[in-house]
């Protein structure tokens, strides 16, 4: 072992390698163990989840299909120009015809007339009526004048100017819509007419059904919150349950329960027309509409803003109010000076979180809430899995993704993501 | 919150108005979970009280949504399915979790705050997008509506919540145990099954239970990754109440919730068990 050194001489260890290197070995190998460690993890979420909303972000602007399925009228059509009035040369109508009996012959090329279909109605059916037609299409002597035979459609400059705007393999088109935006002919971005607005709408509520639910949880959860930091610990632990209950209860179990307790043959309607409040014929309508997903979700979403506002209730000393009390506050006064700036932290904690959890809910909205109650997330589902428009689906849930993230680093920022604690 | 002798009229009323609010509050969150249990015992096909109930006249209840519920094919498959992918995403979740939570808590570990928030991400992010983004991958790679699909979107959610449970054991852990075991002669592997486990196991058990719950209870994601074949109760729950609402929801719901009491009461004693070996004393 090394015993005193002289100044500089390298301090070595037992086998001699250098004392430095050695530490930086050994460190290093800690960090390898470590990493080690973390990796399997890392590599299953990176593959069963993190690729997944990668893919979906993808999806939102892949416009891939049109290379696919016109490849050589994307090819020709390059030189076209947007603002051109005359309809694109001949070479272009050959290459059209090409692609369609390929695409007629493999059945795939009602896929591209669907997707156009999103941009300008009609183009599903002009689509299929080629690709019908396209098959017994000898050689013609001019490929313009027999497409304009099977639809006249493909003589009109419009539908030109549709297929150049989306040849390229991406396309903004997705997010347009879900801004109720659309392109001009021109290729210039107009709003769509108002008739035809949906989105912008359903965002607006979203936001505004989230706040309205957040400060429903504020309100009630405040109260109560106070009142478990105050009473002695064991009936504090008594009264937990009753949050942690609802808490840790299935959601579907509570959803369902709202709607046995909020329908028009449902307990409170009976309660009120037992008692005489209401009159038979006229129930009140709670539920399939906004009034049942707020009363819903507020019930579903209280405990995550009773349990944060607790902890953070738990940690004043009581002296302080009755310290501004002895001094001559007022109860109100010593209140709103001196115990509600020491909560804010928890409000805020609270209610960043309900507001997360209730702008991205999808379930309790699906149920009870009717056509007019349903979020944002209805509409992702919705195109999923029944309208199949699969890029606007990955548009809106982008735009939400990103909505949420924001919000996420706005918490980081008030109590920090290290800090989250699970009931 | 006692009262102080010396309170006033003012003060008086104002407390007891206040105690009546959170009685108030208490009972809109208890309410919804309770009335479920009577109704799931009504004879009539109703989500409400007949009058009949109310008399408590006995011909009035019956057990026959229980008995549906237990002889349907479609809940018994239900049934099946949440059992088995519960089981195996928590075995997955648990094991991968554990392991993350033993590297990610080592003192010197880089870009923790990076790679902790890449690893609780599946948490973070809504599930509907969650649902969107694996509908999209897993049907490309044919893993949308099978068991397999279902089992690992189910374990990729539930991972952070045994990476912060058992993270949270390990902030406590005291690690000149591990060095002391390893002074006194044990070989890392016997120190870690022998003194490292035992003190983490709580961590473990209750991030598996969250684990266990999250997929139990989950339905977004399976509504979308999943099909009728992948089944589960939350999906059967929702098909239900969607298509003919029928009061065998309410038996289920009640079973369910017994199921929550239980693990409740399960997590909480498990907490105790931790504090007491801790050496902390609950005050």
């Amino acid at each position: 072992m090394a015993t005193v050194q002289a100044e500089n001489e390298v301090i070595t260890t037992a086998d001699g390698v250098p004392l430095k290197e050695s530490l930086k070995k050994a460190l290093w190998q800690r960090k390898k163990t470590a990493l080690l460690l973390v990796a399997p993890l890392f590599l299953f979420v990176l593959i069963t989840f993190l690729i997944p909303i990668f893919d979906m972000l993808i999806r939102s602007v892949d416009n891939s299909i049109a290379v696919e399925q016109f490849p050589n009228v994307v090819v020709e059509i390059r030189d076209w120009e947007l603002d051109s009035t005359e309809l694109p040369d001949e070479a272009t109508f050959q290459a059209l015809i090409e692609d369609f009996k390929v695409g007629a012959k493999e059945k795939t090329i009602s896929r591209l007339g669907r997707r156009l279909n999103y941009e300008q109605s009609g183009m599903s059916g002009l689509f299929r009526k080629t690709a019908r037609k396209i098959k017994k299409l000898e050689t013609p002597e001019s490929a313009t004048e027999a497409m304009i035979a099977i639809d006249k459609d493909w003589g009109d400059i419009e539908t030109w100017r549709l297929i150049k705007r989306e040849s390229g393999k991406y396309s903004s088109s997705y997010y347009l819509s879900a801004f109720d935006a659309q392109k001009e002919s021109d290729g210039s971005i107009s709003m769509k007419p108002e008739d035809q607005k949906v989105y912008l709408a359903l965002f607006w509520r979203t936001i505004r059904l989230s706040f309205t639910i957040t400060f429903l949880t504020i309100i009630l959860g405040y109260p109560i919150a106070y009142l478990l930091s105050t009473v002695k610990t064991k009936t504090s632990n008594m009264l937990i349950i009753l949050v942690l209950l609802p808490f840790w209860t299935s959601l579907l179990v509570r959803t369902s329960s709202w709607i046995a307790l909020l329908q028009k043959e449902g307990v409170i309607n009976d309660i009120l027309v037992g008692i005489g409040i209401l009159g038979d014929d006229n129930r009140l309508a709670m539920i399939h509409n906004e009034t049942g997903t707020v009363i819903a979700m507020t019930h579903i979403l209280l405990p995550f803003m009773v349990l944060p506002l607790f902890s953070v209730m738990k940690t004043i000393p009581p002296s302080w109010v009755r310290a501004a009390r002895s001094m001559g506050a007022t109860p109100f006064t010593a209140f709103v000076r001196i115990y509600l700036p020491n909560t804010v932290a928890g409000i805020g904690a609270g209610g960043i979180l309900v507001f997360i959890l209730a702008i991205g809910y999808y379930i309790t909205p699906a149920l009870v809430g009717g056509t007019k109650g349903t979020l944002i997330s209805n509409f992702i589902a919705y195109h999923i899995s029944t309208s199949l428009n699969w890029g606007l689906a990955a548009a809106l849930g982008t735009i939400l993704l990103l909505l949420v993230l924001a919000l996420y680093i706005l918490y980081d920022k008030v109590v920090g993501i290290n800090n989250m604690k699970l009931g | 919150m006692a009262l102080p002798i010396h309170a006033t009229l003012g003060e008086r009323i104002w407390h007891y108005c206040f105690l009546t609010i959170c009685v108030l509050i208490f009972l809109f969150l208890i309410f919804p979970i309770l009335i479920i249990l009577p109704l799931s015992f009504n004879a009539q096909p109703f989500f409400s009280f007949t009058a009949e109930m109310l008399q408590l006249q006995p011909e009035a209840f019956t057990t026959k949504w229980y008995e549906e519920f237990l002889n349907s094919r479609n809940w018994q498959g239900a049934v099946r399915n949440s059992f088995i992918i519960a089981f195996f995403s928590t075995i997955i979740s648990t094991f991968l979790g554990t392991l993350a939570a033993l590297g990610l808590s080592r003192p010197d570990f880089p870009f923790k705050t990076t790679i902790m928030g890449l690893l609780i991400s599946p948490m973070v992010v809504p599930l509907i997008i969650s649902a969107a983004g694996m509908f999209f991958f897993y049907s490309r790679i044919g893993l949308q509506g099978t068991h397999v699909g279902v089992i690992l979107a189910h374990a990729a959610l539930a991972t952070p919540f045994v990476v912060i449970t058992v993270t949270a054991t390990l902030t406590g852990f005291d690690h000149s145990l591990t060095r002391a075991a390893a002074s006194l002669g044990s070989s890392p592997t016997h120190t870690f099954f022998h003194v490292t486990v035992p003190l983490i196991i709580p961590g473990v058990i209750s991030g598996g239970l969250f684990a266990f719950i999250t997929s139990f209870d989950e339905v977004v994601v399976v509504l979308f990754v999943g099909s009728y074949n992948q089944r589960t109760i939350p999906w059967q729950m929702f098909s239900g109440i969607r298509e003919q609402i029928s009061p065998t929801i309410m038996a289920v719901a009640t079973i369910l919730i017994l199921i929550s009491v239980s693990l409740l009461v399960f997590l909480e004693l498990m907490r105790r068990r931790t504090e007491r070996l801790r050496g902390i004393t609950p005050h």
